[in-house]
């Protein structure tokens, strides 16, 4: 029974606009990744060459290897540290201050953080310890963030969470654990994958914290904007085409797996 | 008295977390923090005399007035950004399962690509002589063409372009809780459509919706790329002037006092809402229907 | 019965799923944690110890972009066999903070303007250049050793040098612009198709040269005049533009802009209507210099590098592949007069060039300029 309404067509209409308002962009730059003429305001004639150049360009491609391994490794820190501080704020403590307190990661000003995470860093890791900067010195400032984050949507989905659920499966003799996997998991699961998935998105384009602390590494975001000087190369305009297109695979074939799962 | 399995558990959910921050964020950004009190060298860096001077400077007309277009102009973009997301949330939620993360991703994928590039692409779109003023101009419903660039119409897109998922994310995990039959049960009441969704619907996506606006105002407070290409440079906000102050002016020390003055601001504003929240926690009954 | 085991299945395959994507998650970070410590060539105090009698090590240099010339770092590397690292950062600012936060180390040579290069010597820093490691100095023009932030060149090296003008459609204007004015209070024309640079050393320029200061200034009162005659001409503007105002021009979407002579190349290349022009009032003297960081432990190999960019050829494919003037005689001496033909401004006199103002570092002043700029642009 379709009890939402007149509103259903409505969010469905939004939707498609929304949808349309975010891929005009993209379907610009995807033209642009094909134009002859290095400049976005004239078309030049189409060709794939910039798309050669881009596969014969290490530096792009191993910034964004990069920029993945960051990504994943952030994400994956974020949302195991964050699910965890969830459950914490919403069931074993009542704090307010705690409860503000794990917003305060998203407020401070990047630059701020970046400098800060630097100067640390090169106290204590590289003058002391003698170890350089890396890759791991962006994921260690990224979870930073990542994990308030994924704290903030996991709590969203705790807030009103059943926990006539959680006790019918003790009752029925079930361990914490067991629990914890078959009950309390399936329910928060989405809101673990919304957070995994802004964790996720915001390290991908994270410019000013990975620029600091990459050492002399370097991220698809800060090849991107060190690329700045000539406006966007539709190299990098072929670069993104390449993220679109491989994401859109992706999960085209992670929806058929789990068609073919949910019927087994 | 706690038992110690109580305590076990406070550690392991609360620990890592709170280790994290203390070492990676409170130490460092403290550390930077505490430079406000003290003053620029003449080419850059620290000069360890105690001073309240940026506090003084801080206060500034200009620097209030950066702060009050900064405040409006990321309000603006939120709301924007909540009128968009919260039906775009909605619909997501109510598809059958195993569509919704997909379109999720479909909605997140353009933020996998650089934000630079799509600005750089929005700028393509707007100006003048771009794509939309052409466009309208050849089918005949303008004849000039009309400022889409370089000013606050232009930045209010740009953030609302880049922050969209971030409202979109916490607002569909909130929403897809509550499922059909809460709403059903609305109406059964006697509700109709908009009156439960402003009565019941609303209120219980209240912590999504706020995730959301938190996830979208700040930061945009904090943006610096998109007013000085979508706006022109013609505008500064907060996470330009803070920018400027770290790198073009190397005022460290001032650049600290404008961050905590921010972070201050902000943190105010954030322990009113847990005020609220605990205040929600003792009013709501646990795991209604 | 049915419910209960897809909840099962799902909650299984979360598990799973969850548990795979964190051991992987997990042992790449691991991996990475790793690779930086044992990897060979760096420059902190662990790979001091490699670096004395033993095979010259790797040279971590920061440049912008596209700023080397292609075949440049490859032919360097094989003649010297010392490896590069080349490290990018997109303005002055950003490197200069990086350094800031990690006081001087992180790199052993960087590329900055000259105000930066005397801001990194006062901090301390800057390596003093060891000429007799540097033999080519001498292909410097003498007019390149007199330059303002650094007299005698003792901590950098120029690289490139350049001025800053207007840079117009001559196709779009109804008469050719000579004067800062020209831009400051422009022609009906010609307004709301204008841009300035955005970065505040050269947001100022014009203001302060259309007034006969200094473009060094630290004096309120000749800042604050120069801010009212600025936010005057910003309800003219199109936008403060420091990287696209050259494919305004090509698209016609700006008549004339603000623009540094090397980068108006850039636009002539696509259309020769382009034209730069330096106003009459004098502008600014900019130069673009190799700086060799106190901490390296590299700095033979740096002065190498050094040497090998002041080469004739070095020097001279700077020139046809950035279109940019460098300070190095014996390689403008070589050019090819096709090239001044097409881009005039690369045959500008270094004397001439010299008779404009040469850009240094404000200190104590920096911060109220801040101010003033921000003022105009908020």
């Amino acid at each position: 029974m379709r009890s939402d309404g007149g509103r259903h067509w409505a969010s469905g209409a939004v939707f498609l606009v929304t949808v349309a308002f975010l891929y005009v962009p993209i379907a610009v730059l995807i033209g642009l990744s094909f134009n002859a003429s290095g400049l976005p305001t004239s078309w030049g004639g189409f060709t794939t060459g910039w798309y050669d150049r881009l596969f014969a360009n290490d530096e792009i491609l191993s910034a964004f290897r990069n920029t993945l391994i960051v990504a994943v490794c952030a994400t994956a820190i974020s949302v195991v540290i964050g699910t965890l501080l969830a459950f914490g704020l919403e069931r074993t403590v009542r704090s307010r201050v705690l409860d503000a307190g794990s917003f305060v990661p998203m407020v401070i000003p990047d630059i701020v953080l970046a400098i800060a995470l630097l100067s640390f860093y090169n106290l204590v890791f590289t003058q002391w310890m003698g170890v350089r900067l890396g890759l791991w010195s962006v994921i260690l400032g990224h979870a930073v963030f990542g994990i308030a984050f994924v704290s903030a949507i996991v709590r969203t989905r705790l807030r009103h969470f059943d926990d006539s659920t959680v006790e019918a499966s003790m009752d029925l003799g079930a361990t914490e654990l067991q629990t914890f996997r078959h009950v309390t998991l399936p329910q928060i699961a989405p809101g673990v994958i919304a957070g995994a998935l802004v964790a996720f998105t915001l390290s991908l384009d994270e410019f000013v914290i990975a620029f600091f602390t990459a050492g002399t590494e370097v991220t698809f975001p800060i090849q991107v904007y060190s690329m700045v000087r000539f406006g966007v190369t539709p190299e990098i305009n072929a670069a993104a085409t390449i993220v679109v297109g491989f994401s859109l695979v992706l999960m085209l074939v992670a929806v058929r797996l789990r068609g073919q799962e949910d019927t087994a | 008295m706690r038992s110690a399995r109580q305590i076990a558990r406070r550690g392991l959910q609360l620990g890592p977390a709170l280790t994290w921050w203390t070492v990676l964020l409170v130490v460092p950004v403290g550390l930077i923090l505490a430079y406000s009190l003290f003053r620029r060298g003449t080419y850059g860096g620290v000069v360890y005399e105690l001073t309240l001077d940026n506090f003084e400077r801080v206060v500034d007309p200009i620097y209030l007035k950066v702060l009050w277009f900064s405040v409006r102009v990321a309000l603006e973009a939120t709301v924007v950004a909540l009128l968009v997301g919260y039906p775009t949330a909605w619909f997501i939620a109510t598809r059958p399962k195993r569509w919704r993360t997909f379109l999720l991703v479909l909605v997140v994928l353009p933020f996998w690509t650089s934000l630079l590039i799509r600005t750089y692409a929005w700028m393509v779109l707007l100006n003048d002589e771009g794509l939309i003023n052409n466009t309208l101009e050849s089918i005949g419903l303008i004849g000039s063409p009309l400022s889409l660039l370089y000013n606050e119409f232009a930045i209010v897109l740009g953030l609302v372009y880049g922050y969209l998922p971030l409202m979109v994310l916490p607002l569909y995990a909130a929403i897809e809780r509550l499922g059909p039959d809460l709403r059903e049960a609305a109406q059964d009441l006697g509700a109709s459509g908009w009156r439960a969704f402003l009565t019941v619907t609303l209120p219980l996506t209240r912590s999504g919706v706020w995730a959301g606006c938190l996830f979208v105002f700040v930061p945009s407070l904090g943006n610096f790329i998109v007013p000085d290409l979508l706006g022109g440079g013609r505008s500064q906000m907060i996470g330009n002037l803070i920018q400027v102050q770290f790198l073009k002016a190397r005022d460290w020390p001032f650049g600290a006092t404008v961050a905590l003055a921010v972070i201050a601001l902000m943190t105010v504003v954030l322990l009113i809402q847990a005020w609220m929240n605990a205040r929600d926690r003792r009013e709501e009954v646990p795991g209604a229907v | 019965m049915t419910m209960i085991r897809t909840t099962r299945m799902r909650g299984r395959l979360a598990t799973i799923a969850a548990a795979g994507a964190m051991a992987t998650g997990l042992a790449a970070c691991g991996s990475e944690i790793e690779e930086p410590a044992t990897s060979a060539g760096a420059t902190t105090a662990a790979a001091e110890a490699e670096a004395p009698g033993t095979e010259k090590g790797t040279l971590t240099i920061s440049n912008w972009d596209a700023y080397t010339p292609e075949g440049l770092i490859p032919a360097f590397e094989k003649a010297t066999g010392i490896k590069v690292k080349m490290a990018k950062h997109a303005t002055n600012e950003e490197i200069m903070g990086k350094l800031d936060a990690a006081d001087g180390a992180g790199y052993d040579l960087v590329f900055v303007s000259g105000p930066f290069a005397q801001a990194l010597h006062k901090r301390g820093w800057a390596a003093p250049i060891d000429e007799s490691k540097v033999p080519n100095l001498k292909n410097l023009y003498p007019e390149a050793t007199e330059l303002g932030y650094d007299p005698g060149n003792q901590y950098s090296v120029p690289y490139t040098w350049g001025t800053t003008g207007l840079c117009y459609r001559s196709d779009l204007v109804s008469e050719k612009p000579d004067s800062w004015n020209d831009l400051l209070d422009p022609a009906d024309d010609v307004k709301g198709k204008t841009t300035m640079l955005a970065t505040d050393r050269w947001l100022l320029l014009p203001a302060l040269k259309q007034l006969g200061y200094s473009a060094n200034t630290t004096d309120e009162g000749e800042l604050e005049e120069a801010r009212d005659l600025l936010l005057k001409t910003k309800d003219t503007l199109l936008a403060y533009d420091d990287t696209t105002f050259y494919s305004k021009l090509v698209s016609g979407e700006a008549s004339l802009v603000e623009a540094w002579d090397g980068w108006c190349n850039y636009g002539i290349a696509e259309n020769d209507d382009i034209e730069f022009v330096v106003p009459k009032e004098g502008a600014d003297l900019w130069v673009d210099a190799m700086v060799v960081l106190e901490s390296s432990p590299n700095k033979d190999a740096a002065y190498e590098f050094i040497n090998w960019v002041l080469r004739p050829d070095s020097g001279a494919s700077v020139v046809e592949l950035l279109t940019y003037k460098v300070p190095n005689k014996a390689a403008m001496d070589e050019l090819d007069p096709a090239l001044v033909e097409q881009f005039p401004n690369l045959g500008m006199d270094p004397a001439e060039l010299l008779q404009q103002e040469s850009l240094q570092d404000l200190g104590d002043g920096q911060p109220t300029w801040s101010r003033i700029v921000t003022e105009i642009t908020s």
